[in-house]
């Protein structure tokens, strides 16, 4: 199994949760986040006084999948949030060694 | 008595007393979320203090009949020898009473703007009590007293004759001078000009700019202490200057920043209010769309002059109440027009409507005397409380917000449900 994390434009949520339903992914967790890479912040004015404010609003989404379908979901996710621009975000996957349902107690790829 | 000026001047009086909750949004939107509390409850401690110390002897100090050109008499102490039929003017005296209220209220309020998330609470409370009794009370006699109910009334009212219909002196520029020598007496915030001090609800600052223009109907056209033509020309200039004054200000955004900022038009609004105060009486409607472009302009470039010259006037008392408050006391002295600034009949026209220097020259005086009185006893009064009781709380206590440390409150539950507490005393 493995965690996908994603962090991707918030306006291209919608889309990239779409997609991924459509591929047959049943759940995640998403927060909204902040943070920079290439895409630094931006210029605000207030009476005058400029701040630049570094942190760009995002949102960060956790998905955990069976190995088989990590490949599938990772393009899917680039392939929706994309939009060519600096900013678009990132896409990351590390191994997970367990899963357990709360509810049932099942484990691991019966659990996701 | 006419029941006609009293309806007015007792729904006036209701008017004034709103702008007070409205600036405590406008100020509380203008500051970050840690330290809102604080700021809109500074306003609010007005509103619990000078009523009372208005009724003991801040009114008798004011208007009293029997007193100096300097300061009222001692006979309305406790409003002493008031009764249901005691005239002032045309109105009851008790209404009288309730309308001048309402001034002393928001101006010191207007002050604290100046020392915004820094000062003690209970520093403040003794700070309004000490500078309503020495300054407010005697330059609001100066300038409000005409000896309607007795007395020589006051020295800029009755004996230099300078117009200031509705407290550009007495109020803005006092306000202004005095915020100016707190922030001076208090210093800078920790982190002033490092961290940013962005407005952490700018939709409040215009809900309380929306409050304080509504409220400033009352305050400009209340001021004719009368139903008549002049409060109604008061009502129009208060409306247009203020129109005038948020375009001006914008203008000067959208030139030097190339956009028009929300901050920026509720700025130019309210320093478009406070530059028509004095003038509403004197200037006719095309004259009050001069004084707001003006004082736009100029407030705009005002409240930068804090970081050339190294004040913290954190949320811009001096850029715009002083320098607002100065530009239309001033202006006065130009575009007053003669058939409605007269003095005893007689037409005193300022500069640009056929008028001479005199004028000018009185307003620039009063201006001036009100300013160097408001800064100096301020700064002596900011001193002393400092060197006692202590004005400011520690850095420490700063950085982690005045609001859990003065008020033992946060304004937002910004944890939600996963920072839960638990209640402590048991019911």
């Amino acid at each position: 199994m493995k965690l996908v994390t994603a962090v991707i434009k918030p306006h291209k949520w919608e889309e990239v949760r779409e997609a991924l339903a459509a591929a047959g992914v049943a759940g995640m967790t998403v927060t909204e986040a902040s943070g920079y890479g290439q895409q630094k912040g931006h210029t605000e004015v207030y009476r005058g006084a400029e701040y630049d404010v570094s942190l760009v609003p995002k949102i960060r989404l956790e998905v955990v999948v069976d190995d088989a379908d990590v490949d599938s979901v990772v393009s899917t996710i680039t392939g929706s949030a994309q939009t060519g621009k600096i900013g678009d975000g990132k896409v990351w996957v590390i191994p997970v060694d367990s899963v357990v349902r709360v509810r049932t107690g099942e484990t691991d790829e019966a659990a996701l | 008595m006419d029941t006609g000026d009293t309806a007015w001047i007792l729904a006036s009086s209701a008017l004034v007393l709103l702008m007070t909750p409205g600036l405590a949004f406008f100020y509380g939107g203008m500051v970050r979320s840690k330290t809102v509390l604080n700021m809109m409850m500074m306003s609010f401690l007005a509103l619990a203090i000078v009523p009372v110390l208005w009724v003991l002897y801040g009114y008798s100090m004011t208007f009293g009949p029997g007193g100096s050109k300097w300061l009222g008499g001692f006979d309305r102490v406790g409003l002493n020898n008031i009764g249901l039929n005691t005239a002032y003017g045309t109105l009851p005296e008790y209404v009288f009473v309730a309308f001048q209220l309402m001034f002393a209220i928001i101006t010191v309020a207007l002050i604290s703007g100046a020392i915004a998330d820094r000062a003690k609470f209970g520093a403040w409370a003794v700070f309004i009590v000490v500078w309503m009794t020495i300054v407010y009370f005697p330059v609001a006699h100066w300038v409000f007293d005409f000896g309607v109910s007795g007395g020589p009334g006051g020295w800029i009212a009755n004996n230099l004759k300078a117009f200031d219909f509705a407290g550009g002196t007495a109020v803005h520029i006092n306000a202004g001078a005095a915020g100016l020598a707190l922030a001076l007496v208090l210093g800078k915030r920790v982190g002033w000009k490092r961290d940013p001090m962005r407005p952490h609800n700018l939709p409040f600052v215009l809900l309380g700019t929306g409050l304080l223009w509504f409220g400033w109907f009352g305050f400009n056209s209340g001021s004719a202490v009368a139903a008549n033509g002049i409060a109604g020309l008061a009502f129009v200039n208060t409306g247009v200057a203020t129109a005038a004054a948020m375009l001006g200000w914008l203008l000067v955004e959208v030139v030097r920043d190339k956009k028009a900022t929300s901050l920026g038009g509720a700025s130019g609004a309210v320093a478009g209010l406070v530059a028509i105060t004095p003038a509403c009486g004197t200037v006719s409607p095309l004259g009050a769309i001069a004084v707001g472009i003006i004082a736009g302009i100029l407030c705009a470039l005002a409240v930068g002059l804090k970081y050339k010259f190294g004040y913290d006037d954190s949320l811009d008392v001096v850029g715009v109440h002083l320098v607002g408050g100065i530009t239309g006391t001033v202006l006065i002295g130009l575009f007053a027009q003669g058939s409605f600034a007269t003095v005893g009949g007689k037409a005193n026209a300022g500069l640009f409507y056929g008028g001479d220097f005199s004028q000018l020259g009185k307003q620039v005086a009063a201006a001036g005397v009100v300013l160097v009185y408001s800064f100096v006893l301020t700064y002596i009064i900011g001193k002393l409380i400092d060197v006692t009781i202590g004005f400011r709380i520690s850095e420490e206590d700063e950085v982690l917000g005045i609001d859990q440390v003065e008020h033992l409150e946060t304004a937002y539950d910004e944890a939600g449900i996963i920072g839960g507490s638990a209640l402590k005393t048991g019911v």
